[in-house]
């Protein structure tokens, strides 16, 4: 289960919505044991592109940084499929960097953002329930 | 030169689950492969067998990515911090439309 805070959640969504017609990518900083996001790193999609997405690699050493001078971490990474579901494609599980991570889904393919979160280990996708809270 | 490294996530296991490492070398290959010797298990994780950066692999000395100054010749001296960090990529681009059921 991942959880986020309201704050991180409307971000990763705004993120994404104001990314199109790109897809948007970010990371997410938190309590690795407790699956706890504390804070979104929305970033630079370096591909620039509808169908792909590449964090943009100084702004990861910025929020990696960041995330740990507040005794974090980047548990995981969110990016949006501005026309497909919200579910990790053969790409995304192949390019997975970190089996112990969070892979976020931003579906913006209907009117209303679809947000759904994975665990990738090896080329298992296991779906994982997001808890929003206020805080 | 002696340099801390700092390691991903994903890499700490190799290196005994610390987050910071030491390493000896006077450019980030000869620091990256003093890794390698000292940890064995991070040999083929940053430097590939024909001695050139993993493709998905990014590597910062202090602020600066190594692929825009002289990748692995890139000096180092002994207050730099050489980090390295899994490129983070993936997208749609051959996505199913369908969930799974």
């Amino acid at each position: 289960m991942l959880h986020v805070t309201e704050a991180v959640y409307h971000q990763m969504v705004a993120h994404c919505l104001t990314g199109l017609p790109e897809e948007a990518c970010g990371l997410l900083g938190g309590d690795p044991e407790a699956a706890a996001v504390v804070t979104c790193y929305p970033t630079r999609n370096v591909a620039a592109s509808a169908k792909l997405y590449t964090v943009d690699p100084k702004e990861h050493l910025r929020a990696d940084r960041d995330a740990e001078s507040g005794g974090h971490s980047i548990i995981g990474v969110f990016h949006s499929h501005t026309h497909t579901e919200a579910y990790p494609s053969p790409t995304d599980v192949t390019q997975a960097p970190d089996p112990t991570w969070h892979y976020v889904l931003v579906s913006l393919r209907d009117i209303r953002p679809v947000v759904r979160s994975y665990r990738i280990v090896g080329e298992v996708i296991t779906e994982e329930p997001v808890t929003v809270s206020s805080r | 030169m002696s340099v801390t490294v700092h390691l991903p996530t994903v890499l700490r296991s190799h290196a005994g689950g610390a987050k910071d490492v030491t390493a000896d070398g006077a450019t980030v290959g000869e620091v990256l492969t003093a890794l390698a010797s000292e940890y064995p298990g991070l040999s083929g994780q940053v430097v590939n067998a024909d001695g050139t950066l993993h493709k998905f692999v990014n590597v910062y000395v202090n602020d600066d990515d190594v692929r825009y100054m002289s990748a692995l010749d890139t000096p180092v001296t002994d207050s730099d911090e050489v980090s390295i960090l899994p490129a983070v990529a993936g997208g749609a681009v051959d996505s199913s439309r369908s969930l799974p059921t």
